[in-house]
């Protein structure tokens, strides 16, 4: 499904991705781990088309297709969700406008008709319910005024509307308490199929009790430097990041 | 130097015109108000046009935009216009009746005047002030600038028709008024009218007014309102400017506020070659409210310029002003207000900002906030900004699959939301979101499509 090899990416002319490889298939978990700065964000952002960043070598490949050659919202048709670390506030647009210009601009991207408003309201109550979100936050303008962890689940309520093949969470576990995890992770989980994919950024691995990865990498300085399968997460919990990078020869 | 010779040609011209149509001017008005005609002219020949040099008029050269050789009818000129004809698009039949002036003349030349649900009164200017002597005497005149604004004192000289409106103490008048300014012509016109509005004490009133061009010829209006709000009256002013490229417009609103008193005035600039909004505030009562707002989507080559002056007289009194634009390609546009506390206006709130979202780098606006305060327990803010639109909340938009363009389009009508959210009258807020879309989407190029219907419902 994506297929990332040998990626450099700069901002401002610093580098920050030193060069990615990551081979994600369809019905896959991936989680990505790492310390503060290591370039998980950045990762995800380029993904989703981030014209901040500034691609240097290599090559994307997503369903067959160059990643490069699409714009952000083209990404975003073709099934690529990019959840946000921090979720950005659109005063004035109300967040039922908001899903429903999304939801039709991808059914158009996908050669289909529009849903109709009654077709489209029903579909926003199934899934709000699906991720437990409180009802009067889609009668507000998009994440304004919403506590960090309702930003959090309304990115995996968007998430649930759009129905995504590759959604790329991006830290969407911090900044939440136990009880919004489980929703958090419980939404993904529902979400799974052998058709879809994840790859999930972390800071901690007790989003990995909820969501249990197929693989895990660690990325440090701008290179995945381990690739193990789920119990590399506990180890990192244990030993913290260290050993790893004693193991790089820079 | 050649500027200025052009400049008191132009001012020699309407003087001129003033001379040599002394009397069909002076024909048909009573003496007071011609008494008041002289007084004007005169200090019109004293003040001519502003120009840039003068502070007020610093990024809209008034001046040059007169000098046009624009024709200027002192009687109506009668224009075969069918009302249905022209608005029938989107509703069938008008369901309220409309109020029409036609380059600024009262239309229904047959019903002048006529009596609304309480004794309240709307028609025409000039027949009001023959019907009216005493009411029209006691307001006229008394709120506007003659002293110090040429472009006023030249209306007040060539005063004719306009709207008045009269509701009398304690009446209420539940449905909006409309009124529609026409501009149609097949030559240049040149149109001053002159507006009244009376609202007694206790008495209530919304009024939307819209102006536009109906035909592609060039125009310039300079016109006045005046509104007299009593003792706890209440009036809600929406204005909807829609006019094509080649109209110019001046437009002096004159707001006078007794005691508890409260004014919503909306002021949508939606279309139009060149705008000057001049909107000047006289809280003179204890307990006023006045909320001043606008919105205004500029592009091309147009010009917006607003101007808001708000004088905090009296003790007790809450002032908002909110204007936001949207300037696009290579227009300009230019915000100044003022507020004034005076020194006995004791425990005064006065608020007022300014927004700008600027779309290319050739767009441009001035913005200038002014406080000046006398009084020391007061609450004051002020506050402008110019930006783009927010690139975080495009990227967010496009990440969900919503287009570049379709984002942007989101981005500024949520932008100018906050001005249309303000609008009282449901139904004008319904057709002002549509239209100011339909702005947005550069889908407006037609005027007479639906403002006619503003308030139907």
């Amino acid at each position: 499904m994506l297929s990332i090899k040998n990626l450099h990416a700069n901002i401002e002319s610093k580098e920050i991705l030193k060069g990615i490889n990551l081979e994600v298939k369809a019905g896959e978990v991936h989680a990505i781990m790492g310390p503060n700065g290591s370039g998980k964000s950045t990762l995800a952002s380029v993904l989703a088309g981030r014209e901040l960043f500034t691609v240097t070598e290599g090559k994307v490949t997503y369903q067959g297709k160059d990643l490069f050659e699409l714009s952000p919202e083209e990404r975003a048709s073709e099934g690529i969700f990019l959840g946000f670390q921090y979720p950005i506030e659109i005063p004035g647009v109300s967040m039922v406008n908001f899903m429903k210009t999304a939801v039709n601009e991808q059914r158009k991207h996908r050669g289909l008709e529009p849903l109709s408003s009654s077709d489209f309201l029903k579909l926003m109550r199934e899934k709000k319910e699906l991720v437990e979100l409180d009802s009067n936050l889609t009668n507000r303008s998009v994440n304004e005024g919403f506590s960090g962890g309702e930003k959090k689940r309304n990115e995996i309520f968007q998430m649930a509307m759009l129905e995504p093949k590759l959604a790329i969470l991006d830290e969407t576990d911090s900044g939440l308490d136990i009880d919004a995890l489980r929703i958090v992770a419980n939404g993904v989980n529902k979400l799974k199929s052998p058709y879809n994919a994840s790859i999930v950024i972390t800071h901690y691995q007790r989003l990995l009790d909820y969501i249990v990865p197929d693989f895990v990498h660690v990325l440090y300085d701008g290179k995945i430097i381990r690739s193990g399968g789920k119990e590399l997460a506990f180890e990192l919990e244990e030993k913290g990041y260290d050993w790893l990078k004693k193991g790089i020869v820079v | 130097m050649s500027s200025e010779i052009i400049h008191s040609e132009i001012k020699n011209k309407l003087l001129d015109l003033y001379q040599n149509n002394h009397e069909v001017l002076k024909n048909g008005s009573p003496d007071y108000i011609n008494k008041i005609r002289e007084k004007a002219i005169e200090r019109f020949r004293e003040l001519g046009l502003p120009d840039k040099k003068n502070e007020n008029y610093k990024y809209t050269d008034l001046k040059k935009e007169f000098d046009n050789g624009y024709k200027t009818y002192l009687s109506p000129k009668n224009i075969k216009f069918d009302m249905k004809e022209i608005f029938s698009c989107d509703v069938p039949d008008l369901n309220t009746k409309v109020i029409l002036l036609l380059n600024g003349w009262y239309y229904d030349r047959e019903n002048l005047l006529t009596e609304l649900p309480g004794g309240a009164i709307i028609g025409s200017f000039q027949k009001a002030s023959e019907i009216y002597p005493e009411l029209v005497k006691k307001h006229f005149a008394q709120y506007a600038d003659i002293e110090n604004e040429g472009s006023v004192a030249l209306n007040t000289a060539f005063v004719k028709d306009g709207i008045f409106l009269f509701v009398p103490k304690g009446v209420i008048i539940e449905k909006p008024i409309q009124i529609i300014n026409v501009l149609m012509d097949e030559e240049e016109g040149f149109t001053q009218h002159r507006n009244l509005y009376i609202l007694e004490e206790n008495s209530q009133a919304s009024i939307v007014v819209c102006d536009h061009t109906l035909s592609a010829s060039n125009f310039l209006t300079n016109s006045v309102a005046e509104f007299y709000v009593g003792q706890n009256a209440h009036l809600d002013y929406s204005r909807i400017q829609n006019e094509h490229n080649g109209s110019k417009q001046i437009s002096h609103l004159f707001f006078h506020q007794e005691r508890d008193s409260n004014v919503t005035a909306n002021t949508i600039s939606l279309h139009g070659g060149l705008i000057r909004n001049n909107i000047s505030v006289h809280l003179d009562g204890e307990g006023c409210e006045n909320n001043t707002y606008g919105l205004y989507l500029t592009d091309k080559g147009q010009h917006i310029d607003n101007h808001v002056f708000i004088d905090h007289a009296k003790p007790h009194c809450i002032s908002n002003q909110l204007f936001k634009g949207v300037l696009d390609d290579f227009a300009t546009g230019a915000f100044n207000g003022k507020i004034l506390v005076r020194r006995d206006a004791q425990k005064t709130q006065a608020y007022q900002a300014n927004n700008n979202i600027l779309l290319t780098d050739d767009a441009d606006i001035k913005t200038r906030p002014q406080l000046e305060i006398y009084a020391d327990d007061v609450k004051c803010s002020h506050g402008a900004t110019v930006g783009q639109l927010d690139e975080n909340a495009l990227f967010y938009m496009r990440a969900r699959g919503i287009n570049k363009k379709e984002a942007k389009l989101l981005l500024m009508y949520a932008f100018a939301h906050e001005i249309i959210q303000k609008i009282k009258v449901p139904a004008l807020k319904d057709r002002i979101t549509d239209l100011v879309e339909k702005r947005l989407r550069g889908e407006l190029s037609r005027c007479n499509f639906c403002q006619m219907h503003c308030c139907n419902s």
